[in-house]
């Protein structure tokens, strides 16, 4: 088991730098940087020699990749050192400016997944327990439908419904708020900004773990052991609960950790629509800015936690099953 | 006295309903899911493909005289802000969700079979050097590297095709793999290069034709997957550009702003995407359980 786990941490290093090396070169190959669009972005002229003084600052006049003084190996080098360098555009420490958000991504991530497992959970069982059935039937369509609706539209509606419903029943308009309050301090506050879209993506990622439930489900109540549990005349509550659902929980498991990997920096789509200021936002705000440094490090830090959570999700598998064994 | 005949056709016997319509009539009685599906697919094509001859009305010329008009008869379903009719919007929408569409799913699909079947084939270090690389395409969230590609390219159609595509090619080629390592272990593999066939012969005709069944449950979720990858590019503002009618884009234009006074504008873009991955979803769903033996019968 360690020799496995040795052996994946180090077929690890050549993921991770091929996916450095392709987000850093795919962000030097957009024409223009962050110089021109902080010193001309607004339309104005620009003093070459400005923009020329910034850049060298900045250190965006290096040589690309070969060699130690380069703008690549100031990037991977950082790691080395455990520096994660400066954001180009605010000019604070990229650590910083990560952990401001990543609170707020890291509690959506969570409440995102809670919701997703209590849909999905029960849902793939009674689908698969009622196979064929309109149960099955529309618990299909439900989740078929969650991977269909888009989520930002979804959370259109969610505000729009909103909007109506309380104007409709309290006579004035309201929305979530949109100043994150951590739930340490005001949960009521927290949670009524953040249910919103938890909901939108939770729904979201509920449908992939639904139809995953109900697979595997259907494949281990056709086991033997499913069976013989029958034949000695054990009550089908007990059958599903003890015997089955143990046993089909293995695929679940790994969906939902591999979806929560990407819910830390994927939800980029929906931290627009509710106005969040999360790891998405400024993923997209450090890409509009061509700030070549804080983008990089964003894409790895996402990169990163998926690498890891596959892993973890490998490792987790063998111990929850002793069958799996790794050689 | 004539002695009545008896004609047994032995043929229909042995197997009836040979006609395709037959066959087709079959196939959605046991998977009413899935033709529901593909009646969404057809609706798409007909409106995509008849879109100049079932709306009166431009899709892009602007219309001062009737912006924002609630659902009525002229305007089913209302305007937007500039006076533009959704529903001739969302028609020719159709349009440029089904070329992005297919167009992704058909060239990320072949790039994926090509590579997939081609790495299990070779095996060895050829294997392990695409299997790395694919490794580090799949380390990225799809809209992430959508996003990055681009930024890289731009905006505009041609590049929301290709920024999708990319992330399409590796996932395709890890499905494909899986079930091209199966196959290669077959002995006809080994009998055809016993024959003295080339690589690219069996390739070609002895590997390809066996992994179809994956390759084409591939496919069609692509559709649907790149129909809403493109709508949530364009709605970041980094998809197709106006004045191109596309789906995501009317959700970026004037729906949120609108939302409230003009709701029709955010309401019918949003159904006509979800109602489009869905039909994609659901006919890949039955073409999964009629293709794939593993799943029959369940």
């Amino acid at each position: 088991m360690y020799k496995y786990i040795i052996q994946r941490l180090l077929l690890m290093i050549p993921t991770l730098f091929g996916a450095a090396l392709l987000v850093f070169l795919l962000l030097r190959a957009i024409p223009g940087d962050v110089c021109e669009v902080r010193l001309a972005g607004t339309g104005l002229y620009a003093d070459p020699a400005e923009v020329e003084l910034c850049r060298e600052n900045l250190g965006l006049n290096k040589p690309l990749i070969f060699g130690l003084d380069t703008q690549f190996f100031d990037f991977v080098g950082g790691y080395l050192t455990f520096d994660l360098g400066d954001s180009m555009w605010t000019g604070q420490p990229i650590g910083y400016e990560i952990a401001l958000r990543f609170k707020l991504s890291m509690q959506m991530a969570i409440m995102a997944t809670v919701i997703a497992v209590a849909l999905a959970i029960p849902l793939g069982i009674i689908s698969a327990v009622k196979q064929d059935t309109w149960i099955d039937y529309a618990v299909r369509t439900f989740s078929i439908a969650g991977v269909a609706i888009p989520s930002f539209w979804l959370g259109i509606m969610i505000i729009l419904g909103l909007l109506i419903f309380t104007q409709k029943w309290f006579g004035e308009p309201w929305m979530p708020p949109i100043e994150y309050v951590s739930p340490f301090e005001d949960l009521a506050g927290n949670l009524s900004q953040l249910i919103w879209p938890a909901v939108a993506t939770g729904y979201r990622y509920s449908a992939v773990a639904t139809r995953m439930t109900r697979s595997a489900m259907l494949e281990v109540l056709r086991e033997d052991y499913v069976r013989t549990a029958r034949a000695k005349g054990l009550m089908e509550k007990a059958i599903i609960n003890q015997h089955a659902l143990k046993n089909a929980l293995l695929p679940v498991v790994t969906i939902i950790a591999i979806e929560f990997a990407f819910l830390i920096g994927g939800l980029v789509v929906t931290e627009q629509v509710f106005n969040l200021n999360g790891l998405g936002k400024l993923f997209v705000e450090s890409v509009g800015n061509q700030d070549f440094a804080l983008t990089q490090q964003l894409v790895m830090l996402v990169v990163l936690v998926f690498v890891f959570t596959n892993l973890a999700v490998d490792v987790l598998y063998a111990w929850l099953d002793p069958r799996i064994r790794y050689s | 006295m004539s002695t009545p005949e008896i004609y047994i056709d032995v043929e229909e016997l042995a197997e009836p309903r040979t006609s395709w319509l037959g066959k087709i009539w079959g196939l959605s009685k046991s998977h009413p899911l899935g033709a529901a599906g593909a009646l969404v697919v057809i609706a798409m094509i007909v409106m995509a493909v008849f879109a100049d001859y079932i709306t009166p009305y431009s899709a892009v010329s602007n219309d001062f005289e009737h912006m924002l008009e609630a659902p009525n008869g002229d305007y089913w379903f209302g305007t937007d802000q500039f006076g533009r009719d959704i529903l001739t919007r969302l028609i020719y929408g159709a349009r440029t969700a089904l070329f992005v569409g297919f167009s992704c799913a058909i060239v990320g699909a072949f790039g994926g079979l090509v590579l997939g079947v081609a790495s299990a084939y070779f095996g060895g270090k050829f294997d392990l050097i695409v299997q790395r690389i694919m490794d580090v395409f799949m380390a990225f969230p799809l809209i992430i590297l959508a996003l990055a590609v681009v930024a890289t390219l731009g905006t505009g159609v041609q590049n929301v095709i290709i920024a999708i595509t990319i992330p399409f090619i590796p996932q395709c080629a890890r499905v494909v793999r899986s079930s091209a390592l199966s196959i290669r272990e077959i002995p006809y593999v080994d009998a055809a290069r016993a024959c003295g066939f080339s690589d690219a012969r069996i390739i070609l005709r002895h590997m390809v034709p066996n992994v179809m069944a994956p390759f084409l449950i591939m496919l069609t979720t692509f559709v649907g997957q790149a129909i809403l990858l493109e709508a949530s590019l364009s709605y970041l503002g980094l998809g197709v550009q106006e004045p191109t009618p596309a789906w995501g884009l009317m959700l970026q234009g004037g729906a949120e702003e609108y939302a409230e006074s003009a709701p029709w504008v955010a309401i019918f873009p949003g159904i006509a995407i979800s109602l489009a991955v869905f039909g994609f979803n659901l006919f890949g769903d039955a073409l999964r359980d009629v293709l794939d033996p593993k799943l029959r019968n369940r």
